[in-house]
């Protein structure tokens, strides 16, 4: 179990150590000068421009050598720093990033949770059920090839603004002020439930095709047609079949994090919900790319520790990786 | 965005179509082809998914002849529903909105075929030399593979996009090809090391043939079925990650796409004055075309795969 979470870790940490060199690398490397570029296209009041230019010069350094430049970065991003915004300026990335986070995993984690739990239960009944199967293979794959900001707008344009059921835009309503009275949770939740049904029937269409095949495998499996051949209940038998087959969609969820992170940050530009999404939004329209970059790299660090999460959610369910045999996910 | 399942079941799975190569005469291969055939045929979701990429193919090749304008120009009153002269409808700014889905189409194909194709490539580049040669050539390709597989695919392309000045369908599709390919490789090396200690590829090393000649005469052909399988998803993931890219505003500087077609409709409002006819084709048309791919893979797996063939 230690050598199955040492080699997680192992990847877990390079992955961020280059996730970090790429945004590092991608400014000082692609055509043309970054500095220039960001002043050029930014906006800014003379003073401003100003002040952003002695302060970019600053921070790439571009007159010291590349290493030197490299370990600077590296200590700014240990210290939390990862600049300042040219969108909100003069507030630092990190404040505004940390700002926009709580939305984005208010609607992410419901979402990504509800709809693996619920696909899976909903696949694995469709398996082998004629009538059912027929309905939801179809939906399913529909949904899954659905892309994520298309439903939103749908939703958005049928519930939001022709039916007027749900608000279309905002995490709550602007008339109100951030606290915790009743009324400004009861805004809150009603400005979060149309990103969040979005987010989770695309989702939710994926796991349930994946849970469906995978039972349908399972059942053909020898272990299978031994307990029937032994009278084993149908009940018994699906249910093997069912634990399984979960296995390989948990390694799935692993792999599906940042399509769902993907489909969370389009999602809510459509309404537009103060999570990442809308940052990144902003900051492509306004040339931000510190901020971008900040997300980029918060995206990142989110999906390893979640990727860490399933890892132990993986020794839970497989005894294989508890007992020191190479399990599926290893 | 890709089908994580799909591309789930095909890593995981051990091989599902009968890897009996153990009969490489010429006469076998050809019965091989025609039972293929005669099952593609009778296959429902194969035959129904074909003929709607088919279509859109047709839409995307012919549609831009049909107008005489370009898909930006300013043709028409703004912000007309669906009539006789614009199918579409047109934009708040009066551009019409059927020659804009018929160009945006051309832009999706070029990309699914283009990025998915590029990805498919390194994908089994690095799967097939990962897996054929195995020991530390291997830990250290299978290493880049999960480090790539961690990394979020948009979220790279966000800050790669974000640094281009100008950008074309093309460098986009590129990129797409080079960050999506991780899960090809896995599941490439996978079936590679199941089947290079068969019988079949010890005697062609026996008789002399090469490591290269080897993957491609021995090993590929004998896992064509899930190459082809993968190709076609990850002609869907291209497509639904240009999508997504271009919707939030890093798509091509010119030209047109259905992405940047959504863009621009929640850009200008569309949802809050009802126009539909703008939003609706471009997202319903990325909906039908990778659905269908996915359906058609269904039925590519039935047909490759004699144990779902009876339902």
């Amino acid at each position: 179990m230690r050598r199955y979470f040492g080699r997680k870790l192992g990847i877990y940490v390079l992955t961020f150590f280059v996730a970090v060199t790429v945004d590092w690398m991608i400014p000082r490397f692609m055509p043309g000068d970054p500095v220039q570029t960001m002043l050029s296209r930014a906006s800014l009041r003379p003073e401003a421009a100003q002040s952003m230019q002695a302060y970019l010069n600053n921070v790439f350094g571009l007159d010291v050598p590349l290493w030197r430049q490299y370990l600077s970065f590296w200590g700014g991003l240990v210290r939390g720093d990862l600049g300042v915004s040219v969108w909100l300026f003069p507030q630092p990335v990190t404040g505004v990033i940390l700002r926009a986070v709580p939305y984005t995993l208010a609607l992410l984690v419901p979402a990504i949770l509800l709809s693996w739990w619920a696909g899976n239960k909903f696949g694995a009944l469709a398996a082998r059920r004629k009538w059912l199967d027929n309905t939801v293979l179809p939906v399913g794959y529909v949904l899954t090839a659905t892309p994520y900001m298309w439903l939103a707008i749908l939703l958005a344009w049928l519930l939001g603004s022709e039916a007027g059921w749900f608000p279309l835009s905002g995490g709550y309503s602007f008339s109100l002020a951030p606290s915790w009275s009743a009324e400004f949770l009861a805004s809150l939740a009603w400005h979060w439930f149309l990103p969040f049904l979005s987010l989770f029937l695309v989702a939710f269409g994926g796991w349930a095709i994946g849970m469906r095949n995978m039972v349908i495998y399972e059942l053909e499996a020898d272990y299978t047609h031994y307990l029937e051949s032994l009278g084993a209940p149908r009940r018994l038998v699906r249910r093997y079949a069912f634990r399984n087959a979960l296995l390989p969609q948990l390694t799935g969820l692993a792999l599906a994090l940042g399509v769902l992170v993907a489909g969370a940050l389009v999602t809510e530009i459509v309404f537009s919900y103060p999570g990442l999404g809308y940052l990144v939004l902003q900051a492509v329209n306004n040339q931000d790319f510190f901020l971008l970059q900040g997300v980029f790299l918060f995206i990142v660090l989110g999906v390893l520790v979640a990727n860490f999460l399933i890892d132990i959610a993986y020794v839970v369910i497989d005894p294989r990786t508890r007992t020191g045999m190479r399990g599926e996910g290893a | 965005m890709s089908t994580p399942d799909l591309q789930e079941e095909l890593t995981a799975a051990t091989p599902a179509t009968p890897l009996n190569a153990a009969a490489p005469a010429a006469a076998a291969r050809v019965r091989g082809r025609r039972e293929v055939l005669y099952f593609a045929r009778r296959n429902r979701k194969l035959v129904a998914g074909l003929a709607v990429v088919a279509g859109f193919l047709v839409v995307a090749a012919v549609g831009p002849m049909l107008t005489d304008h370009g898909p930006n120009d300013y043709v028409g009153p703004p912000g007309q529903p669906p009539s006789a002269d614009f199918w579409f409808g047109t934009t708040t700014f009066g551009q019409d909105v059927f020659a804009q889905f018929t160009h945006g189409l051309r832009s999706t194909f070029l990309v699914g075929v283009l990025g998915g194709g590029l990805a498919g490539l390194i994908g089994m580049l690095i799967g097939f030399t990962a897996g054929y040669r195995g020991g530390i050539v291997d830990e250290a390709l299978n290493m880049i593979t999960n480090v790539v597989l961690v990394i979020p695919t948009l979220a790279v392309l966000l800050i790669v996009a974000a640094y281009l000045r100008v950008r074309g369908v093309i460098p986009e599709a590129i990129f797409i090809g080079l960050t999506s390919w991780p899960w090809v490789a896995r599941a490439v090396r996978a079936q590679t090391f199941s089947l290079r200690t068969r019988d079949f590829v010890d005697l062609a090393r026996l008789s002399g043939a090469g490591g290269r000649a080897i993957i491609v005469r021995e090993i590929a052909p004998n896992m064509s079925s899930y190459l082809l399988m993968a190709l076609i998803l990850l002609f869907g993931g291209a497509v639904l990650l240009a999508a997504t890219l271009d919707f939030i505003g890093l798509g091509p500087t010119s030209g047109i796409s259905l992405g940047l077609m959504m863009n621009n409709a929640v850009l200008w409002s569309a949802l809050q004055l009802g126009m539909w006819w703008w939003f609706v084709p471009p997202g319903l048309g990325i909906t039908a075309l990778v659905g269908s791919l996915y359906i058609m893979n269904v039925g590519l797996d039935e047909v490759f795969n004699p144990k779902l063939r009876k339902l």
